[in-house]
C-alpha cells in the first residue's frame, strides 16, 4: 500500500513537471537538441580517431562504440531521473529545501520528484542508434545470457550514476562552493567512459572497480559480451554496482542532519 | 580606456572570491588532463606508428589546454550577456558613458584571464614534477617560450572577438539559446577541445588550419609542445592577426547597426 | 500548544572582507565567527491564540520558526509542540502544520493552480472528501475561483498570496506559521488576507505565528507580541504594551529597537 501511495505520488510529480516543460516547447527543443550536439562532437572525435587508429588496446571502432552507446543510456536515464539531485545546489541556495522538509514525505522522494528531464532524450536517441550500429557491427555471438547483461548493465550503471547524483547532493549541505570536483564523476565519466575504463592502465581500472564501479557496468560485462571472459557468473557482475548506492545514502542522510543542525 | 581597466578589475576580483571553487577546478582539470593523457597513451601503444605528434608533445598539449582551459573553452560564452540581450535588459547599459562593444569585450576577457589565472599555475606546477614522458616539457629555446606568449595573447583576443560578435549577432536572432548552442558546439569542436587539431584527418586539418578557430588556443598550445614551428608557426601567427582583424570589425560593424535598432525600436 | 523553554542556537559564518589582496588571502586560510541566534529563548503559545513574533532583521525570527517547523535543530532547550519534538518527528509534526513564506512560493510555477493543489492532497494523503470540502470552503472565503485555472506565474502578487494560503490549509493544520504574509501587497489584498486570517481563527481554531514588520498587521491580527533582538526575547505581552503613549505604534516600536539598542 505505502509503496503504491509513494509511487502513485511519484507519478503525479513527474506529470506536472511534463506539463510545465510543455509551457516552452521551444525552450525543450532546443535543450534537446543541444544535449544531442554535445554528445554528438565527443561521438564525431571518436570517428576521427578510428579514422587514423584501426583499434585501440584491442578494442575495435564498433566495440568501443557500443561501450560508449550503452554508458551514454546509462547516463541519460540517471539523470533523466535524478535531475533533482544534479541541481540540488540551486534547490538549497533558493531555500526550497525548507519547503521540502516541512512536507509530510520522503526527502529523496521529494527532490527527484522536483525534476524531470525529458530533454535527455535528445542524448537518448543517439545512444540508442550508436547502440544498434555497435550491436550489428561488433560480432557479438547474441544469446540470452549476453541481452540479460545488457540489461543487467543498464540498471547498474543507472544506479552508479544516481549515487554519484546523491553524493552531489549531500555534499551540497556543507559547502555550495566547490562542488565542481564532482564533475569528474559525472561529465568526466560519460567522456571517459566512451572507452572500456581498462584501456586507461591499472590503478585507474581499479579505482573503478573498488571505489567508484564504473568497470563494473562497462569494462568487465563488455569483456563477457565480446568472449574474452566465459564465466556466466560474469553477467551479474553490474548488478553488484548497485551496492554503491548504500554509502551514497548514507552521505545524504548524514548532510540532512548536517542540514538541521547548522541551517542554511 | 581606464573606465573599462577599472571594469576588467572589478570583474577580475569578483572571479577570485570563490576559494573553494578554484582549488576545485584545479582538481578537476588535473584529473582530466591525467585521463586525456591515458587516454592517448592506449592508442599510442596500439598503433605508435598513426600517431600525428610526438608522444611528449601531446602530453604538453594536454597540460596546457587543461591549465589555460578557461582561457580559449566555448562554454564561458556567458549566459546571462545573451539572457540581457533577450529581454532588453542591455538597453540600460546605453545609459552608462561606455560603449556596448568594447564592454563586452573586457568583460569576456577579464572572466577567462581571471579564471585561468587562478587555475593555471599549480596545474602547470603538478604537470612540470611529473616524471617524463607524462610531465612538462621545457620549451625549446626562449623564442619558441615568446612566441608562444605572444600567440596565446592574440589566440585569446581572437577568442574573446568571436565570443563578443557572436554575443552582437544576438540582437538579430528570435532565439539566443539556439545560437549559444550552435556557437559553443562548434567551436569546441573546430578549435580543437575535443581532439587536437593534428589529430584530425589529414585533408579535414587543412581547412580546418585557416578558420579562425584554430587561430585560437591551437595555435600557442602546438607552439609550446614543439609541433608548430619555424615558417608554419609564423603563418599560424599571421593568421591570428588576420582574424583578430575581421573578427573584430565584423563585431563593430554588427554592433553599430544592433545600437541603431535599439535606440529606434527600444531594443 | 507550543512550548519553547530556553532554546539557544548560534551558527558559524565565514568572514569575507573586501578588497584584492583579501580576496587572494582568504584564498588559503579563513576566519570564522559564531553567531547567537537564539539566546535562551523560552515562550508558551495556547490553542487558538494569535501571536505576532516581531524584531529587526536578523533577530532570530526565522531560526525560531525553522525550529518550531523542524527544520532545525537547536543547540540546547526543549521544544514541545502538541507533545511532539519538531526536529525528532518531522514527519508526523509537519502533517499537522502549515507555513507560508510570504518571499518564495510553494506553488509549481507553470500550471494552473488547481494542478498544485491536487499534487498537494496526494502529498499530504488528504481523503477525497476532505479535500473536496476543504476546497470549495478556501475557494468562497479567499474568492479563488477564477485563479484556480491560471499559472501561478500569471498571477498578481495579491492573488498568488491568496493562493498559496489556500495552498498552506488544505489539510487542516492546526498550527499556521505566516512569514510576513503581507509583503509587497497592495491595500485591498493586504485586507482580504488579514481578515481571512482572522476568520480561520475564529471559525477553526486555528493557533497562527505572525513575523511582520507591518505593524498594522500586528494591529489588526493580534492580542499578542513577542518581541525579540539580538536572540533574546525582550517583550511578550498584550498588545496594549505598544500603544502607551497612544502614539504611533510603528514609532513606539522604533522607539524600543532603540532602547533595547538593537
Amino acid at each position: 500500500m505505502k509503496v503504491r501511495d509513494t509511487f502513485h505520488l511519484y507519478v503525479h510529480y513527474v506529470s506536472i513537471q511534463v506539463k510545465s516543460k510543455m509551457q516552452y516547447k521551444a525552450s525543450f527543443f532546443l535543450s534537446a537538441m543541444g544535449q544531442f550536439l554535445v554528445s554528438f562532437n565527443v561521438f564525431l572525435g571518436m570517428l576521427f580517431l578510428f579514422m587514423r587508429f584501426s583499434a585501440v588496446a584491442g578494442f575495435t571502432y564498433s566495440q568501443v562504440l557500443l561501450c560508449f552507446s550503452i554508458f551514454l543510456m546509462e547516463f541519460s536515464l540517471a539523470e533523466c531521473v535524478g535531475r533533482g539531485f544534479d541541481t540540488f545546489s540551486t534547490m538549497v541556495r533558493k531555500g526550497e529545501f525548507d519547503r521540502v522538509m516541512v512536507r509530510p514525505r520522503g526527502l529523496v522522494l521529494q527532490v527527484l520528484g522536483s525534476r524531470f528531464e525529458l530533454t535527455r532524450f535528445g542524448r537518448m536517441l543517439q545512444a540508442l542508434v550508436m547502440f544498434v550500429y555497435g550491436v550489428t557491427k561488433s560480432g557479438i555471438r547474441w544469446n540470452g545470457a549476453k541481452v540479460m547483461t545488457v540489461a543487467f548493465m543498464l540498471a547498474g550503471g543507472t544506479a552508479v550514476f544516481f549515487g554519484i547524483f546523491l553524493v552531489y547532493a549531500a555534499l551540497c549541505f556543507f559547502t555550495l562552493e566547490g562542488l565542481e570536483v564532482i564533475n569528474i564523476f559525472t561529465d568526466g565519466a560519460r567522456e571517459f567512459g566512451k572507452y572500456p575504463v581498462g584501456i586507461y592502465g591499472e590503478s585507474i581500472l581499479k579505482f573503478c572497480t573498488w571505489v567508484v564501479p564504473y568497470a563494473l557496468v562497462q569494462h568487465y560485462p563488455l569483456l563477457y559480451l565480446l568472449d574474452y571472459r566465459t564465466e556466466t557468473w560474469w553477467s551479474f557482475v553490474p548488478l553488484l554496482a548497485s551496492l554503491f548506492l548504500i554509502p551514497c545514502y548514507g552521505l545524504w542522510r548524514l548532510g540532512v542532519r548536517r542540514y538541521q543542525s547548522a541551517g542554511s | 580606456m581606464k573606465k573599462y581597466f577599472s571594469f576588467f578589475s572589478l570583474r577580475f576580483v569578483m572571479g577570485l572570491q570563490y576559494r573553494a571553487a578554484a582549488w576545485a577546478g584545479v582538481a578537476t582539470q588535473f584529473v582530466w588532463g591525467g585521463m586525456m593523457i591515458a587516454m592517448y597513451q592506449a592508442f599510442y601503444q596500439t598503433e605508435p606508428e598513426q600517431f600525428p605528434m610526438t608522444f611528449e608533445a601531446t602530453v604538453s598539449y594536454i597540460w596546457f589546454q587543461q591549465a589555460f582551459l578557461a582561457l580559449f573553452a566555448a562554454w564561458m560564452l556567458e549566459a546571462e550577456i545573451f539572457e540581457s540581450i533577450k529581454d532588453g535588459n542591455i538597453a540600460y547599459e546605453l545609459c552608462r558613458p561606455m560603449k556596448i562593444y568594447p564592454m563586452l569585450f573586457a568583460r569576456a576577457a577579464a572572466m577567462r584571464i581571471s579564471r585561468a589565472a587562478l587555475r593555471c599555475l599549480p596545474i602547470l606546477l603538478f604537470a612540470a614534477l611529473l616524471p617524463a614522458p607524462y610531465g612538462l616539457r621545457a620549451p625549446e629555446d626562449l623564442v619558441t617560450f615568446g612566441l608562444f606568449l605572444t600567440t596565446m595573447v592574440l589566440g585569446l583576443l581572437v577568442t574573446v572577438a568571436f565570443g563578443t560578435l557572436i554575443y552582437t549577432v544576438t540582437f538579430f536572432t528570435i532565439s539566443p539559446e539556439g545560437l549559444r548552442l550552435v556557437a559553443t558546439t562548434v567551436m569546441d569542436f573546430f578549435n580543437g577541445a575535443v581532439i587536437p587539431l593534428p589529430f584530425f584527418p589529414d585533408k579535414m586539418k587543412q581547412v580546418l588550419e585557416l578558420l579562425p578557430f584554430a587561430a585560437m588556443g591551437n595555435v600557442p598550445l602546438r607552439i609550446y609542445s614543439g609541433d608548430l614551428a619555424g615558417k608554419a608557426a609564423l603563418k599560424a601567427a599571421g593568421l591570428q592577426v588576420l582574424w583578430l582583424f575581421i573578427l573584430t570589425c565584423c563585431g563593430l560593424a554588427v554592433m553599430a547597426r544592433a545600437e541603431k535598432k535599439m535606440t529606434v525600436q527600444g531594443g | 500548544m507550543i512550548q519553547m523553554e530556553d532554546i539557544s542556537k548560534s551558527y558559524k559564518v565565514a568572514k569575507r572582507n573586501g578588497g584584492f589582496k583579501e580576496a587572494c588571502r582568504t584564498l588559503f586560510r579563513r576566519e570564522y565567527e559564531t553567531i547567537r541566534a537564539l539566546d535562551h529563548i523560552s515562550f508558551t503559545i495556547k490553542d487558538g491564540e494569535m501571536v505576532g513574533y516581531i524584531g529587526p532583521n536578523g533577530a532570530g525570527k526565522s531560526s525560531t520558526i525553522k525550529i518550531l517547523s523542524g527544520i532545525l535543530t537547536p543547540d540546547s532547550g526543549t521544544c514541545l509542540v502538541d507533545g511532539r519534538i519538531p526536529w525528532k518527528d518531522r514527519v508526523n509534526h509537519v502533517r499537522h502544520i502549515g507555513v507560508v513564506f510570504g518571499q518564495r512560493t510553494q506553488l509549481w510555477w507553470d500550471v494552473p493552480v488547481a494542478d498544485s493543489y491536487e499534487l498537494l492532497k496526494d502529498i499530504y494523503s488528504i481523503s477525497k472528501d476532505t479535500y473536496r470540502h476543504n476546497l470549495e470552503e478556501l475557494t468562497e472565503l479567499l474568492n479563488l475561483g477564477e485563479l484556480l485555472k491560471t499559472p501561478a506565474r500569471q498571477l498578481s502578487l495579491g492573488q498568488r498570496m491568496r493562493c498559496e494560503i489556500g495552498a498552506s490549509l488544505l489539510h487542516e493544520p492546526k498550527i499556521l506559521f505566516l512569514d510576513e504574509p503581507t509583503i509587497g501587497l497592495d491595500a485591498v489584498s493586504k485586507l482580504a488576507v488579514r481578515e481571512f486570517i482572522l476568520r480561520q481563527n475564529r471559525e477553526h481554531g486555528t493557533t497562527v505565528i505572525l513575523t511582520t514588520h507591518d505593524m498594522q498587521d500586528i494591529e489588526a491580527l493580534t492580542n499578542r507580541v513577542i518581541l525579540i533582538g539580538k536572540g533574546r526575547v525582550l517583550m511578550d505581552g498584550g498588545l496594549d504594551q505598544l500603544h502607551r503613549g497612544g502614539a504611533n505604534i510603528d514609532e513606539t516600536v522604533a522607539e524600543l529597537y532603540r532602547s533595547y539598542d538593537i
